[in-house]
C-alpha cells in the first residue's frame, strides 16, 4: 500500500519514496565489544552490513577503542572477496601532532613507520600507540570513498586522537588508497598486537 | 491528505512535517562530470540551495578524474549568483605524501599553492594523475555563506594520486576564507587545466 499526500508519494512498496527529503547519513551497523576481540569485520551482505554501491561514501566512527596491549595501534585491511582474504596493496601517508601532559615532546611530524608503500599488511589509523591504562583509548573516524567502483582506486582518509602511555595526546592523520580497481566489499579492524579490549565501531553510509 | 499520529502531524502537504526528525544532513544536489569544463552550484538554479537555509554546506568529491595530467583541483566563489567568480580569498595549504616505492615521505606546507587575497580559482589539491585508475576524492566544508557580517571560512581535504613517474599518494588540507561580507551564493569547481573528465560532486546542507 502506498501513501500519497497532496499528490506527492510519501511511502510506496515498503519504503520512503526516493524523492522525499530525508537524512543523508544512515547508520548501517554498530558493533560494540562486550568482551575482548581479535578483530572487528564489516562484510557486505553479512549481519546487516551494506558495503557496496548503495552509498558513494562510508564513514567508520571509532569510540574509545581500548587496546589490551599497551601501545598497540588500531589498523585496517580490506578484502575484495567478502572477507575470504584481507591484504590488498595500499599506499598511504601518516603524520601526527602530539603534546605530552607535561608540555614536552610537542611535534608535528611525518611518521614513516606507520605508512605503507604498496604494502599488503594492515594500515595504522587513529592516534598511534594508545595506552592500555584503564582510562586510555583512541577515538576518531575513517572515510572510505566509493568502495564498489571498478574503474578507480579506493581512497580513504582517517583521523583520530589517543592518549598514549606517556601520557600524551597524539592526533594521527592517515590517508591513502587501496590500489585495486576491484570492488572492496569487506574491511577488518584489529590492533597491531593483542586484542581490542573494549570500544565500538559504527558504520555509516552517505547517500 | 495529512497524517496525524497521537496529535502530532507527521505528514502534510506532500512532505514530512518540519517537526519530525529526518536527519541533520540533507543532500541538496548531485552533479556528474562528463568532460566538463566546470561544475557550478548556484543558489536558486537547478534546485540548488546556497543561502541562509543552512549554516554549513559540505561538498563531497568522488573520483574526480582530470582530462589533463597534473591538473590541480580548484574552487572559486561568487557573490552575484555566478555572474562573476573571483572573490578575494586567502588560504593555507599543507600536504603529506609518499610514493609507491616508499620514498619521499613528508608532511609540509605548500607555499606554492596557497592563496593571498587571490581572485583566481583556489587550489584545493596539487597535481592529480590522469591515468585510467587515478582520481581525487575528498570534501570541502563552507561555513555560513549567507552571513553578511563575517568572512566565509572553508576547510577542504583531498586525497589523490599525484601524476609522476612513480605514483605519489598525497593528501592536501586547505583552510581559508573568502574575504567578503557579502553573501556567497555560488561555488564553482574545475581543474587548473583541461576538463573534469569524470567524477561526482554532491552538495549537502547541515542544519
Amino acid at each position: 500500500m502506498g501513501l500519497i499526500s497532496n499528490g506527492t508519494t510519501i511511502f510506496d512498496a515498503g519504503a520512503l519514496d526516493s524523492g522525499l527529503a530525508k537524512g543523508s547519513m544512515t547508520l548501517i551497523k554498530n558493533i560494540t565489544l562486550s568482551s575482548a576481540a581479535a578483530s572487528i569485520s564489516f562484510v557486505d551482505g553479512a549481519s546487516g552490513v551494506v558495503l557496496d554501491d548503495t552509498y558513494k561514501e562510508y564513514i567508520f566512527y571509532f569510540n574509545n577503542i581500548h587496546p589490551a596491549t599497551d601501545s598497540a595501534n588500531v589498523q585496517f585491511q580490506v578484502s575484495t572477496n567478502t572477507g575470504s582474504g584481507y591484504g590488498i596493496a595500499i599506499t598511504s601517508t601518516y603524520f601526527q601532532a602530539q603534546n605530552a601532559e607535561d608540555d614536552s615532546e610537542r611535534a608535528l611530524e611525518y611518521d614513516g613507520g606507520q605508512d605503507l608503500a604498496q604494502g599488503t599488511g594492515f594500515q595504522t589509523i587513529l592516534g598511534k600507540e594508545p595506552g592500555n591504562g584503564n582510562d586510555e583509548s583512541t577515538s576518531g573516524f575513517m572515510h572510505l570513498f566509493d568502495p564498489s567502483n571498478t574503474t578507480f582506486i579506493k581512497h580513504f582518509i582517517a583521523r583520530g586522537n589517543c592518549q598514549d602511555a606517556g601520557p600524551m595526546s597524539r592526533d594521527g592523520f592517515a590517508a591513502g588508497y587501496v590500489n585495486t580497481t576491484s570492488a572492496v566489499d569487506a574491511i577488518q579492524f584489529k590492533m597491531s598486537s593483542g586484542n581490542m579490549d573494549a570500544g565500538s565501531i559504527s558504520l555509516y553510509g552517505i547517500a | 491528505m495529512g497524517l496525524i499520529s497521537n496529535g502530532t502531524t507527521l505528514l502534510d502537504a506532500g512532505a514530512i512535517d518540519s517537526g519530525v526528525p529526518t536527519g541533520a544532513m540533507t543532500l541538496i544536489k548531485t552533479l556528474t562530470a562528463s568532460s566538463s569544463g566546470t561544475l557550478s552550484f548556484v543558489d536558486g538554479a537547478a534546485s540548488v540551495v546556497l543561502d541562509g537555509t543552512y549554516k554549513e554546506y559540505i561538498f563531497k568529491f568522488y573520483n574526480m578524474h582530470p582530462g589533463t595530467g597534473a591538473a590541480k583541483f580548484r574552487m572559486i566563489a561568487s557573490a552575484d549568483t555566478g555572474s562573476n567568480y573571483g572573490v578575494a580569498t586567502t588560504t593555507t595549504m599543507f600536504e603529506a605524501m609518499q610514493d609507491e616505492g616508499g620514498s619521499n615521505e613528508t608532511v609540509r606546507y605548500e607555499d606554492g599553492d596557497d592563496a593571498a587575497q587571490s581572485t583566481s580559482a583556489i587550489n584545493i589539491s596539487t597535481g592529480v594523475g590522469a591515468d585510467a585508475d587515478e582520481c581525487v576524492s575528498g570534501d570541502l566544508h563552507l561555513f555560513d555563506p549567507a552571513s553578511t557580517a563575517f568572512v566565509k571560512h572553508f576547510i577542504s581535504t583531498t586525497q589523490f594520486v599525484n601524476n609522476s613517474g612513480t605514483p605519489y599518494c598525497k593528501i592536501t588540507r586547505v583552510g581559508g576564507y573568502v574575504n567578503t561580507t557579502s553573501a556567497v551564493d555560488a561555488i564553482q569547481f574545475s581543474f587548473s587545466s583541461g576538463n573534469i573528465d569524470s567524477g561526482v560532486i554532491k552538495m549537502y546542507g547541515i542544519k
